[in-house]
């Protein structure tokens, strides 16, 4: 019997990408900061000193040219790990990757593989203000030709890393700050969890039930899950069960589980960090309109997400943005109380 | 052009202004961070406090700010990056409503929306912006905008030596050249892009060497002191109000601090900072004041408490002014 180790998410990133160095010598990994400083969010943490700059490579703050060097060596043959600090700053390299990464494969006819992950950290609540705490997966997400993977935690965060670096396709892998166990920012103990030493895959496409429930589903992914399991243990006070689903990829979706879990309960709450419009929570809500023949919903279904607006600094601002634990708490009240016609609004 | 009397003891003066400013906001930064002030667990917490969120802070690399907008009018715009106080305080951003935004009250200079990254000052014509690289850009916008107005206005960009890298950089420089725009970019130096030392992002000793690529002038400040900038950028300035164009000066400059407050400076070399310490452009500007006879104790002494006043007082409104309403965070997406 092995002993049972706690990870924090960022260390069981730079585990996956030690075994991938050590498994495969086309591996290596690119990116600012992620040599001595071991990556702003420790995504890289100590792998600089075990393997040396030939496969832990600092860059310039050049991003079109790393982020492109990415797609000429995957075309290669390599299989390059590639970090862009804060997803935010992907608007300058953006052609690389919407126009190159995303499209070459299908332009080629199928004839170029292009097996590079593209990792970055996602996410406010710390208030670093609007160019350094946007989401942004459904942009991504929304863009035929990536792959896109947010886990909420360590366990997951290693399984879904290995297999994105097995993956013969571009991957983008998005961690939020606030999960990856930081000493330096706040973060929900449920991300830092036992992590095995071997080299396990979690194949992408696959939501998790991380908490089963009977009253109402809540669809979300990354820190999102942990604010609606701890919204969960709130609602179970009132006698409201809550079924927390842990989307963990978006690209591709597991459809199959949202629909699953919306018959079980018949409401649907999508909890998400990202902008509301046009974005995840449409693309679940959509999902379950499509579907209405088989789902019979009682109540209307329920969005919270950040109202359109980019992220403010100011503390209350920003608080009022983000939905938190209290706003998914009155979401599911408020969906229970719609599937009640006696219920009588103050 | 060497430096009159009174742009060297106004340099001196906002040196002093700038040093204090960042000294205090390292302290107030802090506060609410540590144990036992937070959860259990966490060594500092970026997220707590007054003043929350990443802190970019300038300590040593006062001169550049000073020397170059010593040459600067109201009309002329400056363009700053992610650490970008030293040189809104040298453009004459207003302290109290710039102190008030990055404790995101209601009386900042955006309400609380920007904080300290993302400052804007349409009356000083001063803004910056978190993304490495992009002052360059809008710096040739400003300097466009004066040309075709018939304006003598003069666009500064300030970037770090790491921002060099970017495109932004080059396709900026081949812009302003091509349409010889009155724009000065100024590349701070200050050896590290986060833990990124220059030798390690590229291969160009100097970026003011790269100028000769787009056919203008460029010159290396080797030195980081008040006195140096301030003459290569009186060049500088002048050629661009003339109407001869752009050029590009960098400075080799000292960052004193982390690059960002809680940063642990792994990457860098024990004694550095105390070593660089030891060449504080501050007292060196003070000492030549001393010796051409334009300061003595006294009036040191009167500068410094006028200093200080302004400073606390910048704080105190800051502390003391009201939070926006939570539901304010859904105006101004647009005008
Ligand atoms: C486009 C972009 N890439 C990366 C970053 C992250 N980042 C912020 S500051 C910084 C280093 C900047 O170095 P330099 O330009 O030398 O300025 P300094 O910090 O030394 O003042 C980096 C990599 C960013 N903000 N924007």
């Amino acid at each position: 019997m092995s002993t049972a180790r706690k990870l924090t998410m960022a260390a069981a990133i730079s585990e996956a990408i030690g075994q991938a160095i050590e498994r495969d010598p086309d591996v290596f990994v690119m990116g600012e900061d992620i040599g001595k400083y071991g990556g702003i969010f420790g995504a890289t943490g100590g792998l600089f000193a075990k393997y040396g700059r030939d496969r832990i490579m600092d860059t310039p703050i050049s991003e079109t040219a790393f982020i492109g060097a990415a797609i000429g060596a995957a075309a290669e043959g390599m299989r390059p790990i590639v970090e862009l600090m804060f997803v935010d700053f992907f608007g300058v390299c953006m052609d690389m990757i919407y126009n190159h990464l995303a499209k070459n494969t299908y332009m080629s006819g199928g004839n170029v593989r292009l097996p590079v992950v593209l990792m970055t950290a996602i996410g406010g609540g710390y208030n670093d203000a609007a160019q350094h705490s946007q989401c942004l997966y459904s942009t991504f997400a929304h863009m035929p030709g990536l792959k896109v993977v947010v886990p909420s935690n360590a366990y997951d965060a290693k399984g879904l890393m290995n297999q994105a670096i097995r993956d013969d396709n571009p991957v983008i892998y998005m961690f939020h700050k606030g999960i990856m166990g930081l000493p330096w920012m706040a973060y929900f103990e449920g991300s830092t969890t036992e992590v095995p030493e071997d080299n396990y895959t979690i194949p992408f496409g696959q939501a998790k039930v991380v908490r089963a429930g009977s009253d109402v589903t809540i669809v979300t992914l990354s820190q999102m899950v942990h604010k609606s399991l701890l919204a969960a243990q709130k609602l179970a006070q009132s006698g409201i069960d809550a079924e927390v689903l842990d989307l963990r990829t978006l690209v591709p979706l597991d459809r199959a589980a949202v629909l699953q879990s919306v018959r079980k309960t018949g409401r649907l709450l999508v909890a998400d960090e990202d902008y509301l419009s046009f974005g995840m929570s449409a693309e679940i809500s959509a999902l379950v309109a499509e579907n209405l023949d088989s789902v019979r919903l009682k109540a209307p279904v329920k969005r919270l997400a950040v109202p359109d607006v980019p992220i403010p600094y100011s503390r209350p601002l920003e608080q009022f943005v983000i939905p938190q634990v209290d706003a998914i708490v009155r979401a599911c009240s408020d969906l229970i109380k719609a599937g009640k016609p006696e219920a009588v609004v103050a | 052009m060497s430096a009159s009397q009174e742009h060297m003891l106004w340099m001196y003066e906002k040196m002093i202004e700038i040093r204090l400013y960042e000294e205090t906001m390292a302290k107030v930064y802090l506060e609410g961070k540590l144990p036992p002030a937070i959860q259990k667990g966490l060594a500092f917490d970026i997220g707590s406090g007054p003043v929350p969120g990443e802190m970019h802070l300038a300590a040593g690399q006062e001169p550049v700010a000073v020397g170059v907008c010593a040459h600067l009018r109201t009309e002329d715009t400056v363009v700053g990056a992610h650490r970008p106080h030293h040189f809104a305080i040298a453009k004459g951003v207003p302290l109290k409503a710039m102190t008030a935004e990055m404790f995101g009250k209601e009386t900042g200079l955006g309400h609380g929306k920007g904080g300290h990254m993302h400052l804007f000052d349409p009356a000083h014509k001063f803004s910056c912006s978190g993304i490495v690289g992009a002052s360059m850009p809008p710096a040739c916008g400003a300097a466009l905008a004066a040309k075709k107005r018939g304006k003598d206005w003069v666009a500064v960009a300030f970037f770090g030596e790491g921002a060099a890298n970017q495109g932004a950089f080059h396709e900026s420089l081949n812009l302003a050249s091509l349409w010889h725009l009155p724009v000065v970019f100024v590349c701070e130096d200050n050896k590290y892009a986060i833990s990124v030392e220059k030798t390690d992002s590229t291969s160009v000793s100097s970026d003011a060497d790269r100028a000769a690529a787009y056919g203008m002038p460029g010159v290396r400040v080797g030195r980081n002191d008040a006195l140096s900038v301030y003459e290569a950028a009186a060049a500088a300035v002048d050629r661009a109000r003339r109407g001869q164009g752009p050029s590009l000066i960098e400075v080799k400059t000292d960052r004193y601090l982390g690059h960002f407050q809680g940063d642990a400076e792994a990457y860098r070399p024990k004694g550095e900072v105390e070593e660089l310490r030891k060449h504080d452009p501050i007292p060196h500007l003070g000492e030549h004041l001393r010796k051409l006879g334009l300061l003595d104790d006294a009036m040191d002494q009167a500068l410094r408490s006028r200093v200080e006043s302004r400073v606390a007082e910048a704080y105190d409104y800051a502390r003391t002014s009201p939070y926006p309403k939570p539901e304010d965070a859904l105006h101004h997406v647009f005008h």
